[in-house]
């Protein structure tokens, strides 16, 4: 969420100096009607989204009573734009447009530095005037240790035919705009349309900026709660995920969702890529064989299982996907095993009723393999795994005519699975704290344990056995802060060489509820089915 | 020959004895690479893995001696005054590896270098290898993967993805085509070194025949390759795969770069403009082996 709402643009413009006009954000119709009358009629309502092109759609509409503007706010606040909800409309002063200019700042790639564009024709896209107004469009570079200088901003101006008073009228907005944009660490800023109105006053119409992702920590002041580049405000579930990956800064967890509200059967999978690149040239590859992505996820830099174990049920507390796919790059040189794990521990704990195909390719891969084969063979759907040598476009293939094969032998169950019953609480549990989660052995269990595996799967050594029962070889503390990585081994083993008496908890903060939320909607609209008909 | 990192280049380690900066410096000097000296601000006079560590580079400099390339593993927040540490020491190649440094951070990165004549990989990248010679930052995760998959060759490869530079170059070797040198250039928008001038960098180095590029959405790096190859600038084979065919615009796929703006950075806009000066597109990664194969064996001239 890197990127302002106009209202919140515009706020940072007036405290810099740049006239806005006068307005007030709301969030319902009535909302609506009375700001129109505290402003002043005639007004606009304008919907508080991240694309573009809102006239197009209607979500900018005038209004000349309260009444109007009432019902152009109702209009607007159902509307759903890619699939998102509107839930904020700006009512704003209609100006008197004398003129409309065009004001922007990018950082450019090929020039490496930022750029200040403007155009003494405004109003529409910087590419349409661009290409049908040349001589109208001025950029300039900027030195970023310099800033914008008042004379390179007038020159700026100048270039597109503008003299005298308003000259320096637009260059004061040239310069106040860079400050704004220097300040708050944008990547983009955009004045379109910066307005002369009849009484001869320079005014900011419009507003979008968006604030570099990785320098959100630098500006608590805008209160951005995700730094992530979204053409859509955060969804829950994408919220849920940025708190893990804030929450454990262990390798990159990245999620977003593309798609929402499908149905099963409709080809939406459930997306889990291990690296930037190679997650996209997987995501392309699967995308070939029919398949369309409800999220794209990339794990990298070498996350913990754990935190490959949130991503997992994240992915798969979306409803109605028909399918998992994990593919990286498919040469990686983190330890394959780690995902393989956690991919087990969520598999089983969903109880998996749709089919999954994982590209597991890179160091580890052949142990990665068979953890995946020996662990998942039980599930009620199948699951493949193959390695560095079978390309992505094979795996997304054998997705296809795993889902294909799936669909004719039985129907996948609509909606999230749920999640299974609790185990019996252990009898004598010995527990400890790990760094996002805890670790219980019920000795109970263990007791009748012959192979002990958890002290041997565990990859750091800090297990060991006291009268023939597993505890910690370290101090608690030192298994909190980092002593166990979180390997997830001692479980995942204990399963099938064990007594079942090892249990990792990792919370995942708000996805119970996310998803008892979700069920809830589901069974709503079933129940609502059957009256229709 | 290869380009950037050989057996001969001296390298300092900014960073040394953090938790990555170490373990990769170990892992870099398995490798061939000679690592010269470390800086840490306040662990002047360690040593780790027998380098030893200075407290800032002017004092690395004067106790070893000219040093050619700084590699950095500070934490983001500290990437910029690293790197202009090194810059003003007169370093002219630096490889910034940390992920998440701010833009601003890295445009006053640039000014520097265009002002000192220096020259950086990064940030967000695992490196640099040049096959048998030597490696800045990591690629394969050990040694021993890396002289497994990694040969050499007469391929270049250079990616804006890191996972994708190595598992290209382990593609072609599967294939029996080995590499010159591995670039990562780095996932973020603005990088030190864009697809372009590396591909100059190739065109320089004797070594290399062709050259396989992993583009992506975003950016105009691959629009930029293509003007290149039009000046007449980059004469080898070109075979390129841009990822991010199935992305929407307006969003970012997990690398900082990798987002369409407008009609900025399409694939469809990278694809026809490579295409349109004779570099050879391939829709399928896996594809990738088999057509280079082509190429190198003149089955295919361009």
């Amino acid at each position: 969420m890197a990127r302002l709402h106009e209202y919140q643009g515009k706020e940072l413009l007036r405290q810099q100096g740049i006239r806005i006009p006068r307005g007030a954000v709301v969030a319902t119709p009535q909302g609506a009607a009375n700001a129109a009358e505290e402003i002043g009629l005639p007004v606009v309502i304008k919907a508080q989204v991240w694309t573009t092109g809102r006239a197009g759609i209607g979500g900018i509409r005038f209004a000349e009573t309260a009444e109007e503007a009432r019902a152009a706010a109702a209009d607007i606040l159902s509307m759903r734009v890619e699939n998102f909800p509107v839930e904020y409309v700006l009512v704003e002063e209609k100006l008197d447009v004398e003129r409309e200019f065009y004001l922007g700042f990018i950082i450019d790639d090929s020039e490496r530095r930022p750029v200040m564009l403007f155009s003494s024709v405004g109003g529409t896209g910087v590419e349409d005037i661009a290409q049908h107004h040349p001589d109208k469009v001025a950029r300039e570079a900027i030195d970023v240790i310099e800033g914008l200088h008042a004379y390179q901003a007038r020159n700026i101006v100048r270039r597109t035919g503008i003299r005298g008073r308003l000259q320096v009228q637009l260059a004061e907005v040239l310069e106040k705009l860079y400050l704004v944009a220097r300040g708050v660490e944008a990547r983009a800023a955009e004045i379109n349309p910066l307005v002369l109105t009849a009484d001869g006053e320079v005014v900011a119409a419009d507003c979008r900026i968006t604030v570099d992702d990785y320098a959100v920590y630098r500006h608590p002041e805008l209160g951005i709660e995700i730094a992530r580049e979204l053409n859509h405000p955060p969804t829950e579930l994408e919220r849920i995920a940025y708190h893990v990956e804030k929450n454990d800064y262990r390798g990159t967890f990245y999620f977003i969702q593309l798609a929402q509200g499908f149905r099963a059967g409709e080809g939406y999978i459930g997306f889990h890529g291990a690296g930037g690149g190679g997650s996209m040239m997987s995501m392309d590859a699967v995308t070939r064989w029919g398949f369309k992505v409800a999220n794209f996820c990339d794990t990298s830099g070498n996350p913990p299982a754990s935190k490959f174990y949130r991503a997992a049920k994240i992915i798969l507390s979306q409803p109605n996907i028909d399918a998992y796919f994990e593919s990286g790059s498919g040469v990686a040189s983190q330890e394959q095993f780690h995902i393989a794990r956690a991919l087990v521990k969520a598999f089983r704990e969903e109880n998996l009723s749709i089919p999954a195909v994982l590209r597991l390719g890179g160091n580890g891969e052949d142990l990665a393999a068979h953890i995946i084969q020996a662990y998942t063979r039980d599930l009620p759907a199948p699951v493949e795994v193959y390695r560095k040598d079978d390309s992505a476009d094979f795996c997304a293939q054998r997705l296809r005519q795993l889902v294909d094969a799936h669909r004719s032998t039985e129907r996948t169950p609509v909606g999230i699975p749920s999640t299974p019953a609790e185990d019996a609480p252990p009898h004598e549990p010995y527990a400890f704290d790990i760094r996002t989660g805890t670790i219980t052995f019920d000795h109970a269990k263990c007791a009748h344990c012959e192979t002990k595996i958890c002290v041997q799967a565990c990859v750091p050594q800090i297990l060991k056995l006291e009268n023939d029962l597993p505890v910690l070889a370290i101090t608690r503390e030192e298994a909190q802060r980092g002593g166990c990585i979180e390997c997830l081994a001692c479980e995942v083993e204990c399963w099938f060489h064990g007594q079942n008496g090892a249990r990792i908890d990792l919370p995942i903060e708000g996805l119970d509820e996310y998803r008892q939320k979700v069920k809830r909607t589901s069974e709503a609209v079933e129940s609502v089915v059957p009256v229709e008909q | 020959m290869a380009i950037l990192i050989d057996q001969t280049k001296r390298v300092l380690v900014q960073g040394i004895t953090g938790r990555e900066g170490s373990v990769r410096t170990r892992l870099m000097m398995e490798y061939g690479t000679r690592v010269v000296a470390g800086c840490t601000p306040g662990k002047g006079g360690r040593v780790v893995h027998g380098v030893p560590v200075f407290d800032t580079v002017a004092e690395a400099q004067e106790n070893v001696g000219p040093i050619d390339i700084s590699v950095i593993f500070v934490p983001a927040p500290l990437v910029k005054e690293a790197a202009l540490e090194a810059i003003e020491a007169s370093i002219k190649l630096l490889v910034l590896i940390p992920d998440r440094v701010p833009l601003y951070d890295v445009l006053e990165i640039i000014r520097a270098a265009e002002k000192r004549g220096a020259q950086f990989i990064g940030p967000n990248t695992v490196g640099v290898l040049s096959p048998g010679k030597g490696v800045l930052g990591m690629m394969g995760g050990t040694a021993e993967s890396a002289r497994a998959w990694f040969k050499p060759g007469p391929v270049g490869i250079v990616s804006r993805s890191g996972g994708m530079s190595a598992s290209t170059a382990y593609y072609l070797g599967k294939q029996g085509m080995g590499t010159s040198t591995i670039v990562h250039v780095g996932g973020d928008a603005i990088v030190g070194m864009p697809l372009p001038d590396v591909l100059k960098l190739f065109q320089a180095d004797e070594e290399t025949k062709a050259v396989v590029m992993f583009g992506e959405i975003g950016t105009s790096q691959e629009e930029r390759v293509a003007e290149l190859i039009e000046r007449g600038e980059f004469t080898k084979p070109l075979i390129a795969y841009i990822g991010g065919r199935a992305a929407k615009s307006g969003t970012r796929f997990s690398h900082a770069g990798a987002i369409v703006e407008g009609n900025r950075g399409t694939y469809e806009g990278k694809v026809r403009r490579l295409r349109q000066v004779g570099a050879y597109l391939v829709e399928t990664f896996n594809d990738v082996p088999q057509v280079t194969r082509r190429i190198l064996d003149g089955a295919i001239s361009l």
